[in-house]
């Protein structure tokens, strides 16, 4: 059995972070896009409290910043849905291929 | 005392009858703007007229019998330094005072004829107001007490020129006359700027008082400015030449007369105002205005002066003894008639006896303006009748039009200079200072009062006896021109009639003392046996239609043919300025600024748009685009950061 440590966390959060990245770059649904943004911001969450864990266990500064981002990731989804909202009623769709008329 | 704020109304208030007929004219005045030109007019001329005579009778000589110069009103437009400033102002003194009665007077007839002349216009407001822009500029320039203020107005007073003579803007030829007009005369003023720029230099000053009194007295000043000498002549007939020069351009002096004649092409009236009674006259103010400098510190200019005016005096009478189109005639008569004021200023002397040149050619100046525009007035009823300006047209018309045929015998008589008429005492005046000073000048001059004798009735019997032309008789129906252009020609032939004997030496002399002129009888017999002659012999030929005066012109051959075309001095000035300024310079600038100065900024143009078209892919529109360039830019800058990081 194999201890936990940072190291493991650290794979874990960076697995996830580019699971997000990938996400974002090929998926072509706007609401899916969206998750995978939750995925990046939940993997810097994990870095954070792993660093806090490991590095300095006397503090919560970690703590805290992770709290923070829960609840701006909130706010962001709250904005983000309007928007595909807005564009899907523009667009009838929310493929974000479609949504192309800001170009030269 | 002088009401010096009812004297700032003079120039101002033409001023404000031409913003009210330039901008309100067209829609809301129509007709009545004429009447309102005539009405601003006519309260200057009382205005000017009482000025007059305050000045003249009421604040009178000084201690010393001399007519002060008053500075009425001035205002520091703009300053370089304490002492050299740019004034707007008015000064009075009898130069100035004359003028502004001329002016005033000349332009009030000349705005009751222009109301029948251009009655039924389409711009009939247009026209008006530019009326009221000359006399303004006039006015002002006239009225200036400072040599950077007579440049502006003298500038406008050519951009209304220029407006009036391109008055019938459809007309091709008025349009190239007015051009020709606008661009000697500038060409003349480059002249008359470098002469300004140079006397300030030297003088410190722009101030007209302040200038002469420097130049004149043996000054700091007037040591330097003799001193510096450019190719071995001073600074200061240089400067005063150069002043010359842009007043021979709008005086029509050889060889700047070129765009007189042309000219002609303005409506007939403002012919009369402009290019024979005051514009033109401007030159010879300029010279009056700066006489002290030139008499008492620069001779060597002052002949130029007279030389120039007495070359282009007999040039342009011979010139108008062959021309056919009878406003033409006029103009080179003006010029000729000019010219005789010039160089009457140029034989004259400072102070006493010896300024008698000077105040005869004040007085020419004075009673050519009467009966010049007198002639060009009734030439204009003329034409009005014929509706055409070539003498072959005409002929016989004295029993249709006979106010206008005793009117222009009038002033043909005071042109020619027979007694009692007014040009016989300003044209004597002029002969005995030529002969005075100048015998080969006085010899020239009396040559030419014979020839403008010659001419002038050559026009007149070729316009009122002679054969009637075939198509006279549809015409005679519309009478002979409405009260409104008979009116001024009457007041001005009673003018040309009398105002040779108001006694002008008591009023402007070169030095304001009392030039009292004695009027010799035998002296007089030469010139005016002379004009008698030219006049028997225009009688000869032109009295009853004749073969004599084509044998005449035939015999002459080549020298009539190169009269008739004015000397080829505009075929020089085509050659010089198309053949040799176009393609020895205006091309290869043309090809200079095309292939280099355009190529580079269409270059720089080129380069902009063909990289603009390289990068314009990047704005896609594609959302997850951008995110890759994002993702890449923040791994590009981490590994940056990373590798400068290590150490």
């Amino acid at each position: 059995m194999i201890e936990i440590g940072i190291a493991q966390l650290l794979v874990v959060s960076t697995a996830l972070f580019f699971i997000g990245v990938y996400g974002f770059l090929t998926r072509r649904n706007m609401v899916t896009m969206l998750m995978s943004i939750e995925l990046i911001l939940n993997a810097v969450n994990i870095n954070f409290i792993a660093f806090n864990k490991y590095l300095f266990p006397h503090k919560l500064d970690g703590l805290f910043f992770t709290i923070i981002i829960i609840t701006i990731a909130a706010a962001e989804a709250a904005v983000a849905i309007a928007i595909i909202i807005n564009l899907y009623r523009k667009y009838k769709s929310i493929d974000v291929e479609d949504a192309n008329s800001m170009r030269f | 005392m002088l009401h010096s704020k009812l004297i700032t109304l003079v120039p101002l208030l033409p001023f404000a009858v031409f913003l009210i007929t330039g901008l309100f004219g067209r829609k809301y005045l129509k007709n009545f703007s004429g009447i309102l030109g005539t009405l601003g007019l006519f309260v200057t001329f009382i205005i000017s007229i009482y000025t007059a005579y305050e000045y003249f009778f009421v604040q009178g000589r000084d201690a010393n019998g001399i007519f002060q110069q008053i500075i009425a009103f001035k205002y520091t437009w703009l300053e370089f330094s304490p002492g050299l400033s740019i004034d707007m102002g008015i000064i009075l003194d009898p130069i100035s005072i004359m003028m502004i009665v001329v002016v005033t007077f000349i332009s009030l007839m000349v705005h009751i004829y222009s109301m029948g002349y251009m009655k039924g216009e389409e711009r009939y407001a247009t026209y008006f107001s530019f009326l009221s822009l000359f006399t303004f500029s006039m006015l002002g320039l006239v009225l200036a007490c400072n040599i950077f203020q007579i440049y502006i107005f003298w500038e406008l007073v050519g951009l209304s020129s220029f407006l009036l003579i391109g008055y019938y803007y459809d007309k091709p030829s008025a349009v190239a006359a007015a051009k020709k007009a606008f661009i000697v005369t500038r060409f003349a003023d480059l002249g008359f700027l470098i002469g300004i720029l140079i006397l300030a230099f030297y003088s410190h000053t722009l101030d007209f008082q302040t200038l002469i009194e420097r130049f004149t007295n043996h000054s700091e000043f007037y040591t330097a400015v003799t001193a510096a000498s450019f190719m071995g002549v001073s600074a200061l007939t240089w400067g005063l030449v150069l002043v010359f020069i842009g007043g021979a351009g709008k005086s029509a002096m050889f060889p700047l007369h070129v765009w007189l004649p042309d000219a002609m092409e303005g409506p007939t009236p403002v012919s009369a105002l402009i290019h024979a009674a005051t514009m033109v006259v401007a030159g010879v103010f300029l010279v009056a205005r700066l006489f002290p400098v030139f008499s008492l510190s620069c001779p060597p200019a002052l002949d130029v002066v007279t030389y120039v005016g007495i070359f282009s005096s007999l040039f342009a009478a011979i010139i108008a003894c062959t021309q056919t189109d009878i406003k033409r005639v006029l103009a080179y008569s003006t010029m000729s008639q000019i010219g005789f004021m010039m160089f009457a200023l140029g034989v004259s002397g400072y102070g006493a006896e010896h300024g008698l040149g000077y105040m005869a050619s004040m007085f020419h100046l004075f009673t050519h303006a009467m009966f010049k525009a007198l002639l060009f007035l009734g030439a204009g009823a003329v034409i009005h009748f014929i509706h055409s300006n070539e003498m072959k047209d005409m002929g016989g018309l004295k029993k249709a039009m006979p106010i206008t045929h005793i009117t222009f015998l009038i002033a043909c008589l005071a042109i020619a200079g027979i007694p009692p008429f007014a040009g016989f005492f300003s044209k004597e005046e002029i002969l005995a200072a030529a002969f005075e000073n100048n015998k080969f000048v006085f010899v020239l001059a009396i040559i030419t009062a014979g020839i403008t004798a010659f001419y002038m009735f050559r026009l007149y019997f070729n316009i009122f006896w002679s054969t009637k032309a075939k198509d006279n008789h549809s015409n005679a129906s519309h009478g002979e021109g409405s009260k409104t252009m008979l009116v001024p020609l009457c007041i001005l032939a009673l003018c040309a009639i009398f105002v040779g004997f108001i006694p002008f030496g008591h009023f402007v002399s070169s030095d304001g003392k009392i030039l009292s002129t004695e009027f010799h009888l035998l002296f007089s017999i030469g010139p005016v046996l002379i004009a008698v002659l030219g006049i028997a012999l225009a009688t000869l030929l032109y009295k009853k239609e004749n073969p004599k005066a084509d044998r005449i012109s035939k015999t002459m051959g080549l020298f009539y043919n190169a009269a008739y075309k004015k000397f080829y001095i505009d075929e020089i000035y085509l050659f010089v300025t198309q053949k040799i300024v176009f393609n020895l310079i205006g091309r290869p600038a043309a090809w200079i600024d095309k292939n280099i100065v355009d190529a580079s900024i269409n270059l720089s143009a080129t380069l902009t748009e063909k990289l603009a078209e390289t990068i314009r892919p990047i704005q896609s529109g594609k959302l997850q685009q951008y995110a890759v360039y994002f993702f890449g830019g923040i791994l590009g800058f981490a590994l940056l950061f990373i590798y400068f990081w290590k150490n």
